[in-house]
């Protein structure tokens, strides 16, 4: 095996359809492997906090990659799919005293099945006429969400117990460690899926139609079924990443499933790449990150400028639309695009390409 | 009877208002294509531009609206050409995002200079009660928000029909190429088509202002220009006038006689029930689709 893609041929049908083919990317894996091991030791509770945050964000955001990069649906219900996974799981969790592990295969089955039913508007519309449809559908979810008594627990949020499963308890002191154990177990294996996922028929029946969907349906694709599908498995994702943020904050409430999550997720896939399992992950670690080390940097400077303090949601809320803005401006593919160049760069250096 | 006629004048001028911005909105989009999710935050930049100009450096009426009237024109203008313009070709996908974060970023920009709560401004159109039926009587300023509205309305449908620019305007939103090859500006019309659709922003977000309060809340009822142009139809300017009419009467028919909650959603509602019956909305145009 060679230690670089270039002058790389593969001899059997095996070799070719392998996710790694060279050295080197064998040598990341294990660097990212180590890294993920590495991880809880080399960091404190605060940080590993915000990596069990980023942990959830990625399968959300693989999830809505999946129907927004790979089959070109447009959705702006991020955050009311988030809210079906996160009540169903919780519901069943406390109400009907399921064990966890169910309860959270329950809230995917039926996110998967809500997505579905939403998408099926999405059989006729098209382009702006679905964002505006999802966008509909986002806002009655959350007015449910929020009028509905059933699902609080009298005035006050709904709450859930700390995650037990048998035996297996979260303890107090290690809490964020055990989680982060769960929940990169979680990451990994949807990451693994999704990414698998388009390597079969199925998954490659959704880039049909998000390329060119009259012409799918020429060259045989079922245009229906793909839409339907892409709806579901989407929504399944994303109903896994809103079942485990409501067993990790132990609380739901319909203020964190509101459009602004919607949007948020909307700009991890478009700074991550659209289309890109990997940008994906990378576009959720940015998006969680910045607003975490932009708060840093003015509570470190705050004692000269209390002006920036004070007005901190705001400077947060526009460091996040020129995010979006730059990233589109200079590179509309993404942290993904940005990772290829670079290795392309080195890969055919000292020539240009 | 009483009750019914205040909703009906409350509607009305709510639905003028959502007309106004409707009206950008589909200007936006028939000229450039591109989907604005930054209107409502247009609106709310109209109304502090006025409040900036007419109660912080208290200059007349009539100059602060001359400066707002700029201001909207240079905005609409500076955002074209540095944010949308390097990305024509580009996925619906991206254009939708980037007005996205444009929003975003406008609506952030308002709350850094002038904070999140309302902002007081004394009234500018007057509230004296007037007496439409015995026994019934409505704010004045509500009249003349409904007066106001109508006549910019009937101004831009005249600079549509009339003018040498509405003219190419319309010319570009039905072929862009043929109009290159007429002489016309493409660019030009596609400044100008940003530059209205700030400048009707500015008469909405102004008027809402003041029958409301100056503050975030613009930008929300903003968002409830998308069930109007669904209603309307994307691309038909007398659709948004019949669109936010039918979407103001029915969140104040709702929020009067049901629940006021109930009324954020109710335009979500009707939109539904309308793709689910006509995917290309009430009035639009049926896209036919080649390879």
């Amino acid at each position: 095996m060679a230690a670089t893609a270039t002058g790389v041929y593969q001899r059997t049908y095996t070799r070719d359809l392998a996710l790694r083919h060279t050295r080197a990317e064998y040598f990341r894996l294990a660097l990212v492997i180590a890294g993920i091991i590495a991880a809880p030791y080399l960091v404190g509770n605060y940080w590993l906090s915000i990596l069990n945050t980023i942990l959830i964000a990625v399968i959300g955001a693989v999830g809505l990659n999946i129907l927004v990069g790979f089959t070109g649906q447009i959705s702006l219900g991020q955050g009311g799919f988030l809210a079906v996974g996160a009540y169903t799981s919780a519901l069943l969790y406390q109400r009907a005293d399921l064990p966890a592990p169910l309860s959270i295969a329950a809230a995917v089955i039926v996110t998967a099945v809500a997505g579905a039913l939403f998408g099926l508007p999405a059989l006729r519309l098209k382009g702006l006429y679905l964002a505006i449809a999802t966008l509909a559908s986002q806002e009655i979810i959350v007015f449910v969400a929020r009028r509905w008594d059933f699902l609080r627990d009298g005035s006050a949020p709904l709450s859930l117990d700390r995650l037990h499963v048998g035996g297996y308890e979260i303890t107090r002191e290690y809490f964020e460690w055990q989680w982060y154990q769960i929940l990169v177990v979680c990451a990994v294996v949807s990451v693994l899926g999704a990414r698998n996922l388009f390597r079969t028929g199925l998954g490659r029946s959704f880039m049909a139609v998000r390329d060119q969907d009259i012409a799918a349906s020429a060259i045989g694709v079922n245009v229906t079924r793909a839409k339907v599908t892409a709806f579901a498995v989407s929504s399944g994702f994303v109903g896994f990443a809103g079942a485990l943020s409501a067993h990790y904050t132990e609380t739901v409430t319909w203020e964190s499933f509101t459009l602004e999550i919607s949007i948020l997720y909307l700009a991890m896939i478009i700074v991550g790449g659209l289309g890109s399992i990997a940008g994906s992950v990378y576009g959720a670690f940015f998006m969680m990150v910045v607003p975490v080390l932009l708060n840093e940097l003015i509570f470190a400077i705050g004692d000269q400028v209390p002006f920036l303090v004070t007005r901190l949601p705001a400077i947060e809320n526009a460091v996040f639309g020129l995010v979006i803005i730059l990233f589109l401006l200079a590179e509309p593919r993404g942290l993904d695009r940005i990772w290829q160049r670079m290795k392309d760069y080195v890969r055919f250096w000292p020539f240009r390409y | 009877m009483n009750t019914l006629l205040n909703l009906t004048v409350y509607g009305l001028s709510d639905g003028a208002i959502l007309a106004l911005a409707a009206l950008g909105f589909v200007l936006i989009y028939k000229a450039t294509g591109v989907i604005n999710f930054a209107q409502g935050e247009f609106l709310l930049i109209g109304a502090y531009t006025l409040y900036a100009t007419f109660v912080l450096f208290q200059l007349p009426m009539a100059a602060s609206v001359l400066v707002c009237v700029l201001f909207a024109i240079l905005l609409g203008v500076a955002i074209e050409r540095l944010v949308l313009r390097p990305l024509v070709g580009e996925s619906p996908i991206s254009v939708i995002m980037v007005t996205i974060g444009l929003a975003a970023l406008l609506r952030a920009v308002v709350q850094l200079i002038f904070g999140t709560r309302p902002v007081p401004q004394p009234a500018i159109l007057p509230r004296t009660p007037v007496q439409l039926l015995p026994g019934t009587s409505v704010p004045l300023n509500r009249l003349l928000v409904i007066v106001i509205a109508a006549v910019v309305l009937a101004g831009f449908t005249l600079f549509f029909r009339r003018s040498r620019h509405g003219i190419a305007m319309r010319a570009v939103a039905d072929d862009q190429q043929a109009s290159l090859t007429m002489g016309i500006s493409v660019r030009r019309v596609f400044a100008m088509a940003w530059a209205l659709a700030a400048l009707s922003a500015l008469v909405g977000g102004i008027l809402l202002g003041d029958v409301t309060e100056v503050s975030g809340r613009l930008a929300t009822f903003g968002l409830f220009v998308f069930p109007v142009v669904i209603l309307g139809g994307l691309d038909s300017v007398p659709g948004t006038i019949v669109g936010g009419l039918t979407i103001g009467l029915t969140t104040q028919y709702v929020s009067g006689y049901a629940d006021p909650g109930l009324a954020q959603i109710a335009p979500y509602l009707v939109l539904i029930a309308i793709l689910l019956v006509r995917p290309y909305g009430l009035f639009g145009e049926t896209r036919i689709e080649r390879v």
